[in-house]
């Protein structure tokens, strides 16, 4: 980032290859939309460019990548809440049209059957409705801890609440996720 | 340690990222709380669970729209710019050389000294005029003279006629 700041162009190419991916993955199980995740990754990027000559090393960039990602997200649900409501009330019957978008890093068995698949399909449905049913700061939280695997005090920081209160928002969490995925839980969490 | 503080401690340790001692404080704890250790092992299961979800990767055109994004932002113009070394600032700085140099460089004619020769012929050649200045500034019978009349008070001495 000092080098962006410095204004060497081909390091913010390189920042843009390092988070885009890290960065659209939380935003849309943040906002449970591809497009606008994408939208407002593009938005973090524009950000961090604006404010590259005034950046100052003082915590690390991840973090702040990442509060500003949290920042916009929430705004975003908040902005898009009532939006939301409308439509899960005018369609009960709604098929998560983005689950064919992502496409696995590996697949277990190369010829699954469709009987398989059909289960491993619910089984992430429901895993993903799971962690859409926390709050939200509390998804943010499970988010940077699970998959950015961000220090207590970087998610507190980026959540603006104490280590000590981030650690009970986490466990308030998994509590819920327990309870939520308990059918796969009681399994051993394991496939 | 009471389950309470478990609350704490808990996630780390089925993350596995609690220090060697809290670890050991914390399985002590587990030995003798089932509750606690069915909430461990279920707490690990979530997470392996969560591994589940692929990973969605960015669309194609996402780079090309951030950098045309980028190429659409507006160039900020700082004053104090100019002052860094650029191209710009190089030639201004040279151009600026170059006229000091060159104004220094041109000699500014300089008017030649009059010949004492000259100027003494020069005021000979006034020399008359010098005397007769001398000669009326100092002539007794105009100092006798009375002052020059105003117009105007001459003007008003003959209306009050």
């Amino acid at each position: 980032m000092l080098d962006v700041k410095a204004g060497d162009e081909q390091s913010f190419g390189l920042l843009l290859q390092r988070y885009r991916t890290p960065l659209v993955n939380f935003l849309y199980r943040m906002v449970r939309s591809r497009e606008q995740a994408e939208d407002l990754a593009q938005e973090v990027f524009i950000r961090v460019y604006r404010a590259r000559e005034e950046y100052v090393p003082s915590a690390k960039f991840t973090t702040w990548l990442f509060r500003i990602a949290t920042n916009l997200a929430l705004n975003s649900l908040r902005d898009h809440r009532h939006e939301k409501l409308e439509i899960s009330m005018d369609a009960p019957v709604i098929a998560d049209a983005e689950d064919g978008d992502e496409k696995p890093f590996e697949v277990a068995d190369k010829h699954p059957t469709i009987e398989q698949k059909l289960v491993e399909e619910d089984r992430k449905k429901m895993i993903r409705r799971a962690i859409e049913k926390l709050p939200e700061k509390q998804r943010a939280a499970v988010l940077l801890h699970k998959y950015q695997e961000l220090d207590y005090s970087e998610i507190a920081k980026i959540l603006s609440v104490s280590e000590s209160a981030l650690k009970s928002l986490l466990f308030r969490a998994y509590e819920s996720l327990r309870i939520e995925l308990a059918p796969l839980v009681a399994r051993g969490g394991t496939k | 340690m009471s389950c309470e503080r478990m609350e704490n401690r808990i996630l780390a340790y089925a993350d596995g990222r609690l220090k060697e001692r809290d670890r050991a404080e914390v399985q002590k704890h587990l030995d003798d709380c089932s509750a606690c250790r069915v909430r461990a092992t279920e707490f690990s299961s979530v997470s392996d669970l969560l591994d589940e979800l692929p990973v969605v990767e960015p669309s194609p055109a996402f780079d090309v729209r951030v950098r045309a994004r980028i190429a659409a932002e507006p160039v900020k113009q700082n004053w104090w710019a100019w002052l860094r070394p650029s191209p710009r600032m190089a030639f201004a700085a040279s151009m600026l050389l170059l006229a000091t140099l060159f104004v220094g460089s041109t000699k500014i004619p300089e008017t030649a000294p009059i010949p004492p020769d000259q100027a003494d012929a020069e005021m000979m050649q006034d020399l008359s005029v010098m005397e007769d200045h001398d000669t009326l500034s100092n002539f007794e019978p105009l100092k006798e003279l009375p002052p020059p009349v105003d117009a105007n008070g001459a003007d008003d001495d003959q209306q009050q006629m």
